[in-house]
């Protein structure tokens, strides 16, 4: 083998070690933190794992958030319009969140299937809605016409 | 002339532009098939065509704003009269069709630039053009056919608008599109020349100098653009990160990291004329990662914070625009390249050989970024459910990869081209190493902190030997003939790209390990303790604005000796016209440390859920960015890209 040969195999190897060795770490950091969604309806039926960090969504429940005068600690409801569940969190909840919107938290389910949330998340747009939750609302049969997303639907169309 | 008019006039500049456009790609591709010089020469005339006629679109929808024309639909979905007017100009960006019109008013600039450079021979300019040319019809057509900022409401014109998103009323979004936009667009320079050379079949290394600058400034805006877009999160989202691996971030990180690494792997096929295919590649997937950033932003495929509700019908246009795009520069690089051939050899050690380094790990780096961005959407279109793919995943792989392209960031200046003996290398290297790992793998993290952590060490490292190696390599460039003054300016440009990347790395190492955040109930005259500080609610308020109404708090900080440091006023505003509410966050500033409170939500009479947050060293993560594409500006301004190239 000539040196100058030798030297790119050189070069070839060290780039293929290096592509392999990414694409192994990317694949397995990735399958440590995927996290797939569920709706209320899914959670219920015990579809949802408890052993790891999931994301769930709906919209707030009027009238259920429940707030610990005393912490930050506050309780919440959220819904496909078919099952509800719970919702705890600890820290301060977004600008956007208000009763009636739809809202999408990452946590993990405690034993009493209520999702205890590291982070609640609400859009910055009064008109947007989380694509899940309007995904698992029409699965459910439920998604209302007077629901913030079909208005600005309509209102797009209007000119 | 009736003021009225003026959405119209600007809707009829906005075809003609299109019909400029046409002229500016179609002529010179003929006049080059059929070898019609005379053909070649109407490039320019068409370029400064559309350029006056889009300039007269923009500031046609801008008066509009300012006479608060809500017959306009963008206008009255977009502002309000009550709207202050610097914030109804800045509105012309603020949503979809203002913003595209933006950006095809930044590519004609661009293409206006381009016809004036001096020393590029009349029929390189031309294709150049002309390449621009195909780019602005596609987005042109996109504009006019699906998101046209002039369409009205007529006849029931509505008596105010529904307000600018009051996220957007900030100074930060007068600059933060227009200089991001100016990035992403410049690259569409990058790759004309680069289609122009391969459509000539002439990709030498006047190639690679004439793409230089052009790259060089689009990084540069490129760099700050997403600096100050980081940084406005930072004090207008309330959430005290300056980057959270949003989708839409991620999408300007693509063309970023391709970017950077197309810069360097020109220098190396300039001097050396080498990687010229690979170099060519690079530019046609750095603006398609623009184009593509573009359409994941603006189709609403991605669930992120910047989804401002958006039109789904409209990504399959800009998705076939991508796709075109792609096709044709992939198509003419395949037909094209295999003629190419390098004929300089190179060494294992060697600056060739450490800039190709960085320019594998940096298209690493851009993939998994990618693959994090795009697996939910793939795994969404695959039935898999819907997933998300979180922070972690891009913490566990970008840092390890940007640790390893800090190493190379350090040997690249201080090595020689072509080949190098190992012992002049370790002979140049040593004493950098020595200090980067005496003070920051070892002393620095305990005296900081008084105690050690892996992450903070390797950081410091990096920094010390970023900024080590860089000033050795100036040092030794100071040595020449003409001493300091001798340097040219497109050294001074790598160092402070360098050291700009170092003080990011700096800022991101403190800001990751020694920042802390808390979520507290503040109740008033109850102190609370963040970091050795402590702080008192003492009064909780109520006050009004132009366009809105806001809750006040006043915040007292004390340091451990108990004296007054500092007295916050965070706000809470809501904004009557969206009904939407706002943190205002207050923010003592320093070079070493921000305090940082936001408000969150009263819990009770006398007491409110606060953020507090003390952030050591983040303004070194912008600033760093802003030295580094200050850097990138002075480096084009060096003498050699003013020498004109014999042709």
């Amino acid at each position: 083998m000539t040196p100058k040969r030798k030297q790119k195999l050189w070069l070839l190897g060290l780039m293929l070690g290096g592509v392999s060795l990414a694409v192994g770490l990317t694949l397995y950091a990735l399958s440590s933190n995927i996290n797939l969604f569920f709706a209320p309806t899914q959670i219920v039926a015990g579809e949802a794992p408890q052993d790891r960090e999931i994301r769930a969504g709906g919209m707030v429940v009027e009238g259920s958030v429940q707030r610990d005068t005393e912490s930050l600690q506050v309780r919440f409801a959220v819904t496909d319009n078919n099952e509800e569940i719970w919702i705890t969190f600890d820290k301060i909840l977004p600008d956007l969140f208000r009763e009636g919107q739809g809202v999408v938290a990452v946590g993990r389910l405690n034993d009493r299937q209520e999702l205890v949330a590291t982070e609640v998340l609400a859009r910055h747009d009064e008109n947007y809605m989380p694509p899940e939750v309007a995904e698992a609302l029409e699965a459910a049969g439920q998604m209302p016409d007077q629901a913030p997303y079909a208005k600005n639907k309509s209102s797009d169309k209007s000119y | 002339m009736d003021i009225l008019y003026l959405p119209e006039l600007g809707q009829f500049a906005l075809i003609l532009a299109l019909v400029m456009a046409c002229v500016q790609a179609l002529l010179p591709l003929a006049g080059s098939m059929t070898r019609q010089p005379l053909w070649l020469a109407y490039a320019q005339p068409a370029a400064w065509a559309q350029f006056a006629l889009l300039t007269v679109s923009l500031v046609f929808l801008g008066v509009s704003f300012l006479v608060d024309d809500f017959s306009v639909a963008y206008v009255a979905n977009n502002s309000n009269s009550a709207l202050p007017w610097f914030y109804k100009l800045s509105a012309v960006w603020g949503a979809h069709e203002g913003s595209l019109l933006l950006w095809l008013w930044i590519l004609a600039g661009w293409t206006f630039a381009v016809s004036f450079s001096r020393g590029l021979p009349a029929e390189v300019l031309a294709r150049v053009l002309a390449v621009l040319g195909f780019v602005s019809i596609g987005m042109l057509l996109f504009v006019i056919l699906t998101s046209n900022p002039f369409d009205r409401y007529l006849p029931q014109i509505p008596s105010d608008g529904a307000d600018l998103n009051p996220l957007l009323q900030d100074p930060g979004l007068i600059f933060h599109p227009p200089l991001l936009y100016m990035g992403y667009v410049g690259f569409a320079v990058t790759f004309a020349f680069a289609l122009a050379a391969l459509w000539s079949g002439k990709l030498d290394t006047a190639w690679a100098r004439w793409s230089r600058p052009w790259t060089s400034v689009a990084w540069a805006f490129l760099t700050c653009g997403i600096a100050l877009g980081s940084w406005w999160a930072y004090y207008e989202l309330g959430w005290g990160g300056w980057w959270f691996w949003d989708p839409v971030e991620n999408a300007s990180l693509l063309p970023w990291l391709l970017g950077t690494a197309l810069m360097h792997s020109l220098a190396v096929t300039e001097k050396r004329g080498l990687f010229k295919s690979w170099t060519v590649l690079l530019a046609i997937a750095t603006f398609s990662t623009s184009l593509m950033g573009f359409f994941l932003v603006r189709s609403g495929v991605l669930n992120s914070v910047h989804a401002f509700a958006n039109d789904p019908d409209r990504g399959l246009f800009l998705l076939l625009l991508l796709g075109v795009t792609i096709g044709v520069s992939l198509l003419v690089y395949a037909l094209r390249v295999p003629t190419l051939k390098a004929r300089a050899s190179y060494s294992l050690i060697s600056k060739d050989v450490f800039l190709l380094a960085n320019n594998v790990i940096l298209v690493v780096a851009t993939l998994t970024v990618l693959l994090g961005t795009v697996y939910p959407l793939l795994m969404d279109a695959l039935n898999q459910g819907k997933i998300s793919v979180g922070p972690p995943y891009f913490n566990a792989l970008f840092v390890p990869l940007m640790l390893l392209l800090g190493v190379f960031m350090g040997l690249g200046p201080v090595s020689d081209w072509k080949s190098m003996r190992l012992d002049k290398l370790r002979k140049k290297i040593w004493l950098s190493g020595a200090i980067s790992l005496l003070l920051g793998f070892i002393l620095l993290p305990w005296v900081y902190d008084g105690s050690w952590s892996i992450w903070v060490a390797l950081g410091l490292t990096l920094f010390f030997w970023v900024v080590t190696t860089s000033l050795r390599d100036i040092w030794e460039a100071s040595r020449g003939k003409k001493g300091w003054r001798g340097i040219s300016r497109s050294r001074w440009g790598m160092f402070g790209g360098h050291v700009g990347a170092a003080l990011i790395v700096l800022g991101v190492t403190m800001v990751a390990n020694y920042g802390e955040e808390r979520d507290v109930r503040m109740a008033i005259g109850e102190p609370v303790k963040v970091k050795d500080y402590e702080f008192t609610l003492t009064q909780l308020g109520e006050r009004e604005g132009p366009n809105f109404s806001a809750d006040t708090a006043t915040i007292e900080m004390r340091d451990r000796e108990g004296r007054l440091y500092k007295t916050l006023t965070p706000e809470k505003r809501n904004y009557h016209v969206r009904g939407m509410p706002m943190t205002q966050v207050s923010i003592d500033w320093g070079p070493l440390k921000d305090i940082y409170v936001a408000m969150g939500e009263p819990v009770a009479e006398d007491a409110y859920a606060m953020r507090i947050h003390y952030k050591p060293f983040v303004r070194w993560i912008w600033w760093g960015a802003f030295i580094a594409g200050l850097a990138a500006i002075l480096a084009v301004t060096d003498r050699r890209y003013k020498v004109r190239v014999p042709e």
